[in-house]
């Protein structure tokens, strides 16, 4: 389905380690997925999975020790991983913007609000009048769902409450109608009622300015709501991508499986929850073969010695694993 | 059957005295006064032998001050708490080991600078319910309840990860083999997979050692799995009660309802959210009334002005709303 529209972004074999003093750590090692032109897709993973320095990879804020060692990140049709920084500049906070999870970390506590959002204006079009950027940032917070946004414009960061600053970022975020938008758990540190707010609002955003969204989070449910297709990543790598019914419906990798069965509300009450035994493993010190083999319960010689490499299945997924049962492999 | 604790008319509120400036320029004919949080307002209820007891709500609601003075961490500024403890047990154990509390944060509530061992028997040879040559088995035995290899007890609190940390908490609060156990928000900082291991320990400890918990969590997936009751809160104050089929079939407050559908499922198609409008206020200056009336649909003159009262509607359902008068 996705392949039918013009990819936007596609990212193939990307590889991002850091070289620190404890050894090599390939924090993304051989990511590949494409996003479409108004898709949401979601990327999900636990803490040191790597969703998170992929997003950072593709919009180029990746800093030393870490360095992008291999991979093409086209952003149509542009490799932006060849881009000197000033090149990048254009693109970034421009045709690709990001949301960060803290809001309070992303925004200036002593600018006020206006004066930063029109600076994110005037940074890629220095022939816009000061008055026409500020309408501009005014209509943005509007388009948020900041009520009397001509005086919110003047307030600084700290007289927002948490779920105004990420629409705030958000509004930052829309400023250049960017083609990309990749948002880094946005909503995990807001509250229930705020984050149903700030999910909606994304949703028509992207709906109806045709944007891409890539989503990064270690929440299933919250992706599971929105987006289109689905990446779960584990210790660097994808190993399993689809679309969001397909997966959701019928998780093929173990880790999925895993992953979903450990949500409380795909269990029955009082019975005990499924667990996915034992823990991630150290990114310094990955075993040889499948990263997951000490949690998997389908684990065999082969997964200890070779690392799986993607299978393609009938309904357009992929899964990174040999073990498979019979009838799906293509 | 027996409540363990009766919570009575618990209020906690913090005050910011008035700096020096304030007080001055008081003297001089201004008015400033104290700045007060009213974090837990007036709140009522019991928990019962063997129950898993549920507390909901957003931040800045109360549910983690609550936690604390039942803990005996916090002292209230009004109210009572009784607890209803076995006498057998409480002529050995000092009463107030009894309730023992797991943190959110399990980086920053083991000392970096003990090891295993000694973080888990430093409670029970203080309060001689061991003594020292017992503390290698006794410490031995703690991490293996909590499933934990009894080799790490040598270990400092940062050879583990965040979910072996948080077993290392488990295993401090048992140590003083307490009844009862305040669990504030103690699987949020966790990954789902960890999250899940730690759920069915709580479940599994709470068969084999007879306990009782108050759960107090933001995420109500969580809580919908395990907890018996639940106890909604907004703002400091109760809105509603329910034991959880009644809570999850028939939720009565606009807020419960409001807080349920905002709940991401895992649930495939684009799921339309419909949130609320509005803000929590803020607690320094909560709206008069029901404290929920200026993000309500169905609010009324009587809820601008009026404190709405926990009445029950259904056995053991109370809920806080002046609609249910209309009927």
């Amino acid at each position: 389905m996705s392949k039918a529209l013009d990819p936007i972004l596609k990212i193939s074999n990307l590889q991002t380690h850091f070289f620190t003093k404890a050894g090599v750590l390939k924090a993304v090692d051989g990511v590949s997925f494409e996003i479409g032109a108004g898709e949401i897709v979601g990327l999900v993973g636990e803490s040191g999975s790597g969703k998170s320095i992929t997003g950072f990879s593709i919009i180029g804020l990746v800093d030393a020790p870490g360095k992008i060692v291999g991979g093409d990140i086209s952003f149509k049709g542009q490799n932006l991983n060849q881009l000197s920084n000033e090149q990048m500049q254009h693109y970034r906070g421009n045709r690709i913007a990001m949301i960060f999870q803290d809001p309070m970390m992303t925004l200036n506590p002593v600018l006020r609000i206006e004066t930063q959002m029109i600076e994110a204006i005037q940074a890629h079009d220095d022939s816009i009048a000061h008055e026409d950027a500020r309408i501009r940032a005014r209509d943005a917070l509007g388009l948020v769902g900041i009520s009397s946004a001509d005086e919110r414009l003047r307030a600084y960061p700290h007289q927002f409450s948490g779920g105004m600053r990420q629409r705030v970022s958000i509004a930052i975020a829309m400023l250049n109608r960017p083609d990309l938008i990749i948002a880094d758990e946005p909503t995990t540190a807001l509250d229930v009622t705020i984050q149903g707010q700030v999910i909606s609002e994304m949703q028509k955003l992207c709906q109806e300015t045709k944007t891409a969204l890539l989503w990064i989070t270690h929440d299933l449910a919250v992706v599971s709501g929105i987006a289109d297709r689905i990446c779960v990543m584990y210790a660097g790598r994808v190993v399993e991508q689809g679309s969001i019914e397909s997966t959701i419906l019928n998780p093929m990798h173990p880790y999925t499986r895993g992953l979903m069965g450990s949500v409380p509300s795909q269990n029955q009450r009082g019975k005990p929850l499924q667990q996915i035994d034992g823990m991630v493993p150290s990114m310094l010190n990955l075993p040889n073969g499948c990263a997951f083999q000490n949690r998997c319960r389908r684990v065999n010689d082969t997964c200890l010695t070779k690392q799986p490499d993607i299978m393609h299945l009938a309904d357009g997924r992929q899964v990174r694993c040999i073990n498979l049962p019979e009838e799906y492999k293509v | 059957m027996k409540p363990i604790l009766k919570v009575e008319n618990l209020s906690k509120d913090f005050v910011k005295p008035l700096d020096l400036v304030a007080k001055a320029l008081n003297k001089l004919g201004q008015n400033y006064r104290e700045e007060i949080v009213h974090a837990v307002d007036d709140v009522s209820f019991s928990i019962f032998k063997g129950e898993i007891v549920g507390v909901v709500g957003e931040s800045g609601c109360g549910k983690s001050t609550l936690g604390r003075m039942i803990a005996g961490i916090l002292p209230p500024t009004s109210g009572h708490l009784k607890f209803e403890l076995d006498e057998s047990k409480t002529s050995k154990i000092p009463p107030a080991l009894l309730t023992q509390m797991i943190f959110q944060d399990p980086f920053s509530s083991l000392n970096p600078r003990k090891r295993v061992i000694d973080i888990i028997t430093e409670a029970p040879i203080y309060h001689k319910l061991i003594d020292q040559a017992e503390k290698q088995t006794y410490a031995e035995d703690m991490l293996q309840r909590v499933g934990l290899d009894p080799d790490t007890l040598q270990r400092y609190p940062h050879q583990f990860s965040g979910g072996q940390r948080q077993r290392v908490g488990i295993a401090r609060a048992l140590a003083v083999s307490p009844d009862f156990l305040v669990c504030d928000e103690s699987i949020a900082a966790l990954d789902v997979s960890i999250q899940a291991q730690i759920i069915n320990l709580f479940v599994d400890l709470k068969d084999k050692f007879d306990l009782t918990y108050l759960f107090i969590s933001h995420d109500i997936g969580v809580v919908e799995h395990i907890a018996d009751r639940v106890i909604v809160m907004y703002l400091g104050r109760i809105v509603e009660t329910a034991p959880i089929q009644d809570f999850l079939k028939n939720p009565n407050h606009p807020y419960t309802n409001a807080l349920l559908a905002g709940v991401p499922r895992l649930e495939i198609g684009k799921r339309k959210y419909e949130p609320i409008k509005g803000e929590i206020p803020s607690p320094l200056d909560p709206p008069p009334g029901c404290h929920f009336h200026p993000r309500c649909r169905f609010a009324e003159e009587r809820c601008r002005v009026e404190k709405p009262i926990l009445i029950e509607i259904a056995p053991a359902h109370f809920s806080a709303c002046h609609l249910n008068d209309r009927a």
